[in-house]
Formats: structure tokens, C-alpha cells, sequence
């Protein structure tokens, strides 16, 4: 959809996460994307170098957890695992359910390097930033 | 981020919660923080923003979605004759170029701001938010957005709307809801256009193209309408009173709405946006 801007808000909101921690360096980016998000993941798995590049994200690894499309039925209570376009109820059939995982875009975590001595490396990134 | 509300928890996340916003050490010099925070915030807050402004104003606000030439901007033509001596209305209308579906509306009388996005093919609470600029809000009771036609794009950013309205006209295939499940998924109402033309079809069904909404797990209501001959437009008109009652209701009782879209983990309450640079433009009314 528009994985490079998403890729673009999502390393400054993780920027703005590692300075509030005083730390320079994004290690790790965790990620929960469902179908239904409109969002791809290997879209943003493409975008995410030239979102990250020349900030404190540049060298994060991006980790997509891909969630799958569960559904609770609403009249036989049962959690069935669906298809993007047919949510229907495996079990009953039934068309009325309601969205349990799918549809996720969130950052879920973020692990940052908060080693007190990183050094004059980090100057030019908080010029950048 | 909304660290209080609880509003970006879902069963698939719970478990996280107790962790959330606290730094957790995971080895030496790294440590691990968890957010559950949603990739679209910067967009919703302003969303909320835009979506508080309308409640304040008591404005029903409309988004209207349909892949281009469904008949968004015929079914306001058709809509503003039959209601605008009871209703104030104005439009809000996305196009990548022109200002011609701004000049239809403006030719009946009606108050229609055009966003020229140049080359985004959605709408996004920004660009609403700078547009809502040209329009006094206490003079109106609805505001309809035309966005930009496409199936794909507009369903994943709120723009502070109460209600989205998808439009699938009759020569486009009964099969679209299953194609484009994200965009009718998140309609609050299905229109069904151009019902004047199913006599010279034989490849549309209209039971198929429900029963594909159906599978989406949507309860939305379906209308056939067709805006030239008006047949319909009075159920449609009758949803639009309903629903600004409903919302002036809700107003009053100090809530509002959002659209069916609006996943689970979505934000109410995040933190104010930053200006961005955006390469669109304003046309207010000359």
C-alpha cells in the first residue's frame, strides 16, 4: 500500500523512542502485520533500508511476525482460522463472526543498543535527526 | 501513544501489556521496549484531531470510496437536490488533477473545497485537516469526502470521518468485494450504481455481490440506486437522516463514531502529529 512512507513514520517514531531512552542505536524492530491490514511485509521488508538509512535505525534488523486470520464465530463461539476474503465460521458456516487477528499493523517492540559509551559516531545522526 | 485506554489491546496482544512502555533488559548493553503501537498513529491522531472538530460542530462527516467512475460525484449531485433545502452540506473533494468535481458541486449551490493530491492516489487526515480550513464548520450539518478513486488505497487512512460509503457500480463485476476485501470490509454501507444499466448486462448479480460482502463478516447495509433515474436515492437519503440523528445523539451523550474499519489496535487518543510537507494542494472556492 504505502509501505515506504509507512517505513519512513515507523524509523521516526523508533528514533524518537531511542533518544527518549538515551540510546543511538536501533538493534532490533518487531513488527505485527495481518492480512487484513492492507500493509505487505515484504513490501516493507523492501522499503525498510531507505526509510533506515543515515538514522539511528540504519543497521536495526526488522522483524515481521505475519499474523494469521482468526475469527470467533458468533453464534457457535468457536475460533476458526480464515481466508482474507471468506471469514465465514469453519465450523457453522455461519457469515457473522467477528475479527480475533488479522488485521494488525503494529510496532510491537523495539531493542536498542544502551551501551553508555557509543561515541562521536552517533554526532552526525543527531544532526540528522 | 495511548498508554492508558487500553484501546491497542486485542486477545492477540494481551499478554504483552504488562510489559508495555517498560524498558526491559534483554543482555548486556541492549535493552527491549514494547509499544503496541499502531504504524498509521502519526495519521490517526490527526484523524481524532479532525474527527473532534466535526463532533464539536455537530457535522456528520461521510467518506465516500469507489474505484473512479462509480458515480460518487453523480450521487452527490443527486443527493444535494433532494436534500440541501433541509440539510446545510458541503464536499471535500480529492482528485489527483482538476477541479472539476468541486465546480459540479459548486454549480448547485453547495460549498466544495477541491484537494488536488498530484500524485497520492488516497486522502489522508492531513490533507483533510488543511481543507477542513476552507470551510466555515458551523454553517453545515454534513460534510461528504469524495476520495480519490481507488479500491485499494483510501480504506487504510481515517480521516476523521464518522462513516465510510463504498460505492460498486453494476459494470464493474459482482466479484469486486471478494477482490478488494480491505475496502469493503471497512464500508458501514454498500451502494450499489448505475442500476438503470443492469437491463443491458447479463454478467451482474446483485444477490452474488452481497453474498461476497456477506463472506467479508460484514453486516452493511446494501442500496441499489441509481442517481439518473433517482430510483433508490429516497433509501439512501433515508440512511443519511438516520445516521446524522444517530450521530447528533451520540454527540450529545459526549461520544462519537468511527468507521467500520477502524481495526482493533487502532489509537484513540495519540499523541498530536507534526506537521508534514505534503506535495498536494487546496483549491478554495474563488
Amino acid at each position: 500500500m504505502h509501505e515506504l512512507s509507512i517505513c519512513q513514520q515507523l524509523v521516526k517514531q523508533v528514533e524518537d523512542i531511542a533518544l527518549q531512552n538515551q540510546s543511538f542505536e536501533i538493534k532490533k524492530i518487531n513488527l505485527q502485520i495481518g492480512p487484513l491490514s492492507g500493509v505487505e511485509a515484504s513490501l516493507l521488508q523492501h522499503a525498510f533500508p531507505f526509510a533506515a538509512e543515515h538514522t539511528l535505525a540504519k543497521q536495526a534488523e526488522l522483524i515481521i511476525e505475519e499474523v494469521p486470520i482468526v475469527v470467533q464465530c458468533d453464534q457457535c463461539g468457536l475460533k476458526t482460522h480464515a481466508q482474507i476474503n471468506n471469514l465465514t465460521c469453519s465450523h457453522c458456516d455461519n457469515e457473522k463472526t467477528h475479527l480475533i487477528s488479522g488485521d494488525e499493523m503494529l510496532l510491537l517492540s523495539v531493542e536498542l543498543n544502551t551501551l553508555q559509551s557509543r561515541n562521536d559516531g552517533n554526532v552526525m545522526e543527531l544532526n540528522h535527526v | 501513544m495511548c498508554d492508558t485506554c487500553g484501546c491497542n489491546i486485542t486477545v492477540g496482544n494481551q499478554h504483552l501489556v504488562k510489559q508495555s512502555g517498560k524498558l526491559s533488559r534483554v543482555s548486556q548493553g541492549q535493552s527491549s521496549i514494547t509499544l503496541l503501537k499502531n504504524l498509521m498513529s502519526e495519521n490517526d491522531s490527526l484523524a481524532a484531531h479532525n474527527r473532534t472538530h466535526f463532533d464539536r460542530h455537530n457535522i456528520l462527516a461521510i467518506n465516500l470510496m469507489s474505484s473512479p467512475g462509480s458515480g460518487k460525484t453523480a450521487l452527490l449531485e443527486a443527493t444535494i437536490k433532494k436534500l440541501k433545502k433541509q440539510f446545510r452540506i458541503a464536499v471535500i473533494e480529492g482528485d489527483l488533477e482538476t477541479e472539476n468535481d468541486a465546480e459540479r458541486i459548486r454549480k448547485l449551490g453547495v460549498p466544495a473545497v477541491q484537494i488536488t493530491t498530484g500524485n497520492a492516489c488516497h486522502l489522508d487526515a492531513h490533507m483533510l485537516h488543511d481543507a477542513l480550513h476552507g470551510l466555515d464548520l458551523n454553517n453545515f450539518d454534513i460534510v461528504f469526502i469524495e476520495n480519490v478513486g481507488n479500491l485499494v488505497c483510501p480504506a487504510s487512512f481515517d480521516l476523521g470521518q464518522h462513516l465510510n460509503v463504498t460505492l460498486l457500480s453494476v459494470t464493474e463485476g459482482d466479484d469486486k468485494p471478494s477482490k478488494y476485501p480491505v475496502m469493503f470490509r471497512a464500508a458501514d454501507l454498500m451502494l450499489l450504481t448505475k442500476i438503470d444499466l443492469l437491463d443491458v448486462l447479463d454478467d451482474f448479480n446483485t444477490h452474488k455481490a452481497i453474498k461476497n460482502l456477506r463472506q467479508l463478516a460484514s453486516q452493511a447495509p446494501v442500496i441499489e440506486l441509481s442517481a439518473r433515474r433517482e430510483d433508490g436515492i429516497k433509501h439512501w437519503t433515508d440512511w443519511l437522516r438516520e445516521q446524522l440523528d444517530a450521530q447528533r445523539h451520540r454527540v450529545s451523550l459526549g461520544q462519537s463514531l468511527k468507521p467500520a474499519i477502524q481495526p482493533d489496535g487502532i489509537q484513540l487518543h495519540a499523541d498530536a502529529a507534526e506537521t508534514k510537507h505534503h506535495h498536494y494542494h487546496i483549491h478554495f472556492q474563488k
